[in-house]
């Protein structure tokens, strides 16, 4: 009852609350700053496509496993709490899967393997002992929104590098047709900015560009993460006392 | 603290609240899963004759041409027919009705060469009856499986689709994911000379344009794999071939 009073008097959406979503972007971001979760970025970096799937699972899952425990927060017995998150995780990201199996077969059969890994993505333990284990369920969902979305600005990010130069295609494999910016008239060569159903070599602005091999093996994305880390430690000054 | 008491009604309420809400969320969603499973399946066969087609067709589009057009045989490694009671009773496949593609081809290649069952699908076409077989092998890291169609001179190759497990994104897996290279199949033979070659998967460029192909630079072992994988996979269609050209398979 004291909680509900509490939160009449704050604001909804607040300055604090705006910090929680806009914080994990960039002062605070889960790969680039806190360095966590980088197995899944290696793996499934290689088309935006997969990239923007998987970024949407793990904000589904960070939010809602940050609220649920925040509810649960005062009756979860403290022996037994980490058994507890990763019950509410596993839970979750199996839902993430069926749901996903049931929308979209061949995305599914290609990311299946690492929407289950999402239950060993130390971002999403992590923001729930850090966080939704001591904070009210409005704010641990916010903070766990804004967790995944930073996670995802960063994969999506790194995808769009690399499916450009290692496959000389953007959003190719989506199963929803987009051709977006492209010729102006009929004479010209059917190429696009973003054409999902560009292949390698053909349908794309990049076709011309000699797809780069090691840009699609799963190295490339710890060079392009870490010239990533470089150029927003440049730029964000801050950031370089902290490590 | 909490009791030891308060603990276990904890756990006990937590699992049971999970489980249900999966156990009804499977429920809900099984007959979806069921369906884009086989037409998943159904794609995969029918992009080996026209893969760009199977693309732009509708999940009813691809159910009803396969209902209407596709004629399913389950055979033996001797090439005879095996019913579809008999495939039921011989495998647990469910309340699925026993047709070529309601077999678990993983399975079937664990299986010993007499108990194994193949698929073979025959597909009406305006140019001609098209027969499409069924082959697996490994690749570089896992299996690779793949939908081989042939004309009805079951020599020429008409076209194939292929799909892996785990092979490396943009080298191995480029047998999947480059329509350039499953296309270089069409028209190859797979009997030359009178003489059974299937068709190889030549590094560094094919030299015998009548049953190689190119393979792809840096998925040396992959290739090497779908070679093989071609070459013991229509191998064991031999005797099905045999009686087909006979005309004595039903």
């Amino acid at each position: 009852m004291a909680e509900a009073a509490v939160q009449t008097k704050e604001p909804l959406f607040g300055k604090k609350e705006r910090k929680l979503l806009i914080d994990p972007l960039n002062d605070n971001n889960p790969i680039t700053v806190q360095v966590l979760g980088i197995c899944s970025a290696l793996a499934v970096t290689t088309l935006v496509f997969k990239a923007l799937v998987m970024s949407i699972a793990v904000v589904f899952v960070c939010a809602f496993a940050n609220l649920f425990t925040s509810l649960l927060r005062n009756s979860i017995p403290k022996q037994v709490r980490m058994i507890a998150q990763l019950v509410i995780i596993a839970s979750l990201v199996t839902i993430v899967e069926l749901v996903l199996k049931a929308l979209n077969y061949p995305v599914y059969k290609e990311l299946s393997v690492f929407i289950g890994l999402i239950i060993t993505n130390c971002i999403v333990m992590g923001r729930l002992e850090a966080f939704a284990m001591a904070n009210k369920p409005w704010r641990s969902f916010l903070d766990g929104i804004g967790n995944g979305l930073g996670y995802g600005l960063i994969l999506i990010v790194v995808a769009i590098l690399r499916e450009i130069f290692g496959k000389g295609t953007l959003m190719a494999g989506s199963p929803v047709e987009m051709k977006l910016i492209g010729p102006n008239n009929e004479a010209e060569d059917i190429v696009y900015l973003i054409n999902t159903a560009a292949e390698s070599g053909i349908g794309s602005y990049f076709s011309w560009y000699a797809n780069n091999n090691l840009m699609v093996l799963p190295a490339s994305a710890m060079f392009v993460i870490g010239v990533l880390i470089w150029i927003q430690r440049s730029w964000n000054r801050k950031l370089v006392d902290i490590s | 603290m909490h009791s030891t008491r308060q603990i276990y009604t904890f756990v006990l309420m937590m699992t049971t609240v999970v489980a249900l809400v999966l156990a009804g969320l499977f429920t809900l969603l099984k007959g979806i899963h069921q369906k884009n499973e086989a037409v998943f399946t159904k794609r995969a066969i029918l992009a080996s004759v026209m893969p760009k087609e199977v693309k732009g067709m509708s999940d009813d589009d691809v159910i009803s041409l396969f209902q209407s057009k596709v004629k399913q045989t389950v055979v033996d490694v001797n090439g005879n027919v095996i019913s579809q009671d008999e495939v039921k009773k011989r495998r647990s496949i469910g309340a699925k009705p026993g047709l070529a593609e309601d077999l678990d081809l993983a399975k079937e290649k664990k299986q010993s060469d007499e108990n194994r069952l193949f698929p073979l699908f025959e597909y009406e076409t305006s140019e001609g009856k098209v027969f499409i077989t069924a082959v697996r092998g490994s690749g570089l890291w896992d299996e690779i499986w793949g939908y081989v169609a042939l004309k009805s001179d079951l020599n020429t190759v008409v076209g194939v689709s292929f799909d892996h497990k785990a092979e490396t994104p943009g080298l191995g897996a480029e047998i999947k994911d480059n329509p350039a290279f499953p296309a270089q199949f069409k028209g190859k033979t797979i009997y030359n000379d009178g003489e059974y070659t299937s068709i190889y998967v030549r590094k560094g460029g094919a030299k015998n344009t009548k049953y190689e192909v190119d393979g792809i630079s840096g998925a040396t072992i992959t290739g090497d794999g779908v070679a093989a994988m071609m070459y013991d996979g229509l191998k064991y269609y031999e005797p099905v071939f045999q009686k087909i050209k006979e005309g004595k398979l039903k």
